[in-house]
């Protein structure tokens, strides 16, 4: 089974989002950079899978020479070889097409990724890339096992799970509990060095949006503490002051 | 010109972020219709109205009722050709941010998302959206004709006073095509305010020791009409189910209010719920976390205090 892994490369959890040149550039000053935690998940379940049933693991980045370190850590955790398509990732659209095309010519048997980057938090890409290759997306998925050309999978939906099956090829947007995150061994680090990176150039297709500015939201004014001795002073306030109950 | 909303159904009611999407639409264009797919309960459909729509296109169709990716994108496409429709709005849910990426890709439109503002369309068409799992806002610009704008839940005032709207059945060419991915069950809570839905959440985390103390937590829930959640950890040790799990990585909420109990405030957790309107903490650790972020906080005993607050709303309601 070839399977086809699309990473981000975001700010870690933990960072600091400010912007600079008036507010029109993200400022990565102080900022490490990690593969996306969603799709560090699918990464994690693409390597379970190969273990299970053989085959190939591929990685793609869209992203400038800057993401190569990110590309490196998903090749040392179990992925083969890898491709960055490079250019700055503009919106979900551009990026779609970058892996739409990559997969097309590569004939992948599973396109895994994560819901949704935590940078722009759009859930987009997989939707995208599922309908120009013309096959079936499925996100978020929590579980997903192979038997032959066939998949089970369980997507969260709001309030529960719902269960469903479908043939390869297709493309799947992953989230936990779907595997736990790998941590590379020094073998993988080692090996990692040596496999493959290929840099692509883009396709040449245009962005759809284009974000012209950033603004970070107003700061808490500061937590009122109530005493819990009284309460009642507590539901007049949500009651009176914020109402929202 | 007209725009379309996408109707998403909880059993047969109308998500109350779907009306948010129908306002939104119509504070847009003046002339709005609606989607929505499967059985809709008695009096469903003047809500659609109430909330701005002139008309609701209802696919009937038994095949089309649970929720489809493929085919819910070519009906939503489909209506939109045939209502000459150049902007589709709809909620932000797992089923509606894959449900706007097919149609995006369809029809050639701009998708935009995690939408927190009515548009600004002075020069352009620009929109303020949710980024960073809610530490910052872009300011983003369509640079297409046609448009898909997700909107962020709880964002939008809901029209009341719209009017009423006419219902077509609408039955769309669906092609075999988009029938590949088969659906064998279902597993949901019946009867519950769903979490990314709710007005009010009440989340427990580890400082509440185990599962079975969690009879006060949907007490209180109970009594404010929220939903309930939890941290990563209580839903890691299988306390609680993954859906109700709010942060980073699990739900984003955006509620009037958030309850946190015995939840220290993990940046982790806070990106799930830096959105709400007003933030309640208790926790008997004054130094939590969560205190720096929170509106209202009571530091102690959480088995002390949830029951005493529950019987002090009660008393006021």
């Amino acid at each position: 089974m070839k399977i086809l892994v699309c990473i981000t490369h975001v700010p870690d959890t933990t960072s600091r989002i400010s912007f600079t040149d008036g507010d029109t550039k993200f400022d990565k000053t102080g900022v490490s950079f990690i593969i996306g935690p969603y799709d560090d998940y699918s990464l994690a379940r693409a390597v379970e899978l190969k273990g299970q049933t053989g085959g190939s693991i591929t990685v793609i980045n869209v992203g400038e020479a800057e993401t190569e370190p990110t590309i490196r850590k998903a090749l040392a955790i179990g992925a083969d070889d890898a491709i960055r398509v490079n250019a700055f990732p503009i919106d979900a659209l551009f990026v779609a097409k970058q892996i739409a095309k990559v997969a097309k010519e590569g004939a992948y048997d599973l396109i895994l990724m994560g819901r949704e980057s935590i940078d722009f938090n759009g859930g987009q890409v997989h939707g995208m890339v599922g309908e120009l290759l013309g096959i079936p997306s499925v996100s978020p998925v929590m579980k997903l096992d192979i038997d032959g050309t066939t998949a089970k999978i369980a997507r969260e939906i709001e309030g529960g799970k719902e269960y469903m099956e479908l043939d390869l090829p297709f493309v799947a947007g992953c989230q936990e509990p779907i595997a736990e995150w790998k941590i590379p061994n020094m073998r993988g680090i080692m090996s990692a060095r040596t496999k493959p990176l290929n840099v692509v150039d883009p396709t040449s297709d245009e962005a759809a949006t284009d974000v012209s500015k950033f603004e970070l939201p107003p700061a808490k004014s500061g937590v009122k503490l109530i005493d819990a001795d009284n309460l009642g002073e507590l539901v007049n306030l949500l009651k009176n002051e914020a109402k929202v109950i | 010109m007209s725009a379309l909303a996408f109707i998403e159904l909880d059993e047969g009611t109308i998500k109350k972020s779907s009306l948010e999407a129908i306002s939104y639409a119509s504070a847009v264009e003046a002339d709005v219709t609606a989607i929505a797919f499967g059985s809709l309960n008695d009096g469903e459909a003047d809500k659609i109205g109430a909330a701005g729509a002139k008309k609701l296109l209802h696919v009937t169709d038994e095949k089309l009722s649970t929720g489809n990716i493929m085919a819910y994108s070519s009906a939503i496409a489909e209506a939109m050709i045939s209502e000459g429709a150049s902007l589709l709005v709809l909620a932000k849910s797992s089923l509606g941010d894959p449900v706007a990426a097919r149609v995006s890709i369809k029809i050639g439109a701009s998708l935009l998302t995690n939408i927190v503002e009515l548009p600004d369309t002075d020069a352009g068409f620009k929109v303020k959206n949710s980024i960073y799992t809610g530490k910052a806002f872009a300011i983003t610009e369509s640079k297409e004709e046609k448009k898909i704008l997700v909107i962020k839940k709880n964002a939008i005032e809901i029209k009341e006073n719209g009017g009423s709207a006419t219902v077509d059945v609408f039955t769309p060419t669906i092609a075999d095509n988009d029938f590949k991915v088969k659906v064998t069950s279902r597993d949901k809570t019946a009867g519950e305010v769903l979490l990314p839905e709710a007005d009010i959440v009440v989340s427990g985390g580890r400082g509440l020791k185990g599962p079975e103390n969690w009879a006060m937590i949907e007490e209180l829930a109970r009594t404010l009409g929220a939903a309930t959640g939890c941290s990563k950890p209580v839903s890691d040790m299988d306390w609680r189910p993954h859906h109700e799990h709010v942060g980073q990585t699990g739900v984003k909420v955006s509620p009037s209010l958030y309850v946190a109990v015995g939840i220290s405030g993990a940046i982790q957790h806070l990106a799930g719920v830096n959105s709400s309107k007003y933030i309640l903490v208790v926790n008997k650790d004054p130094e939590a976390p969560f205190f720096k972020a929170a509106d209202y906080g009571v530091v102690g005993d959480a088995f002390d205090i949830i029951p005493k607050l529950t019987e002090a709303i009660k008393a006021q309601q």
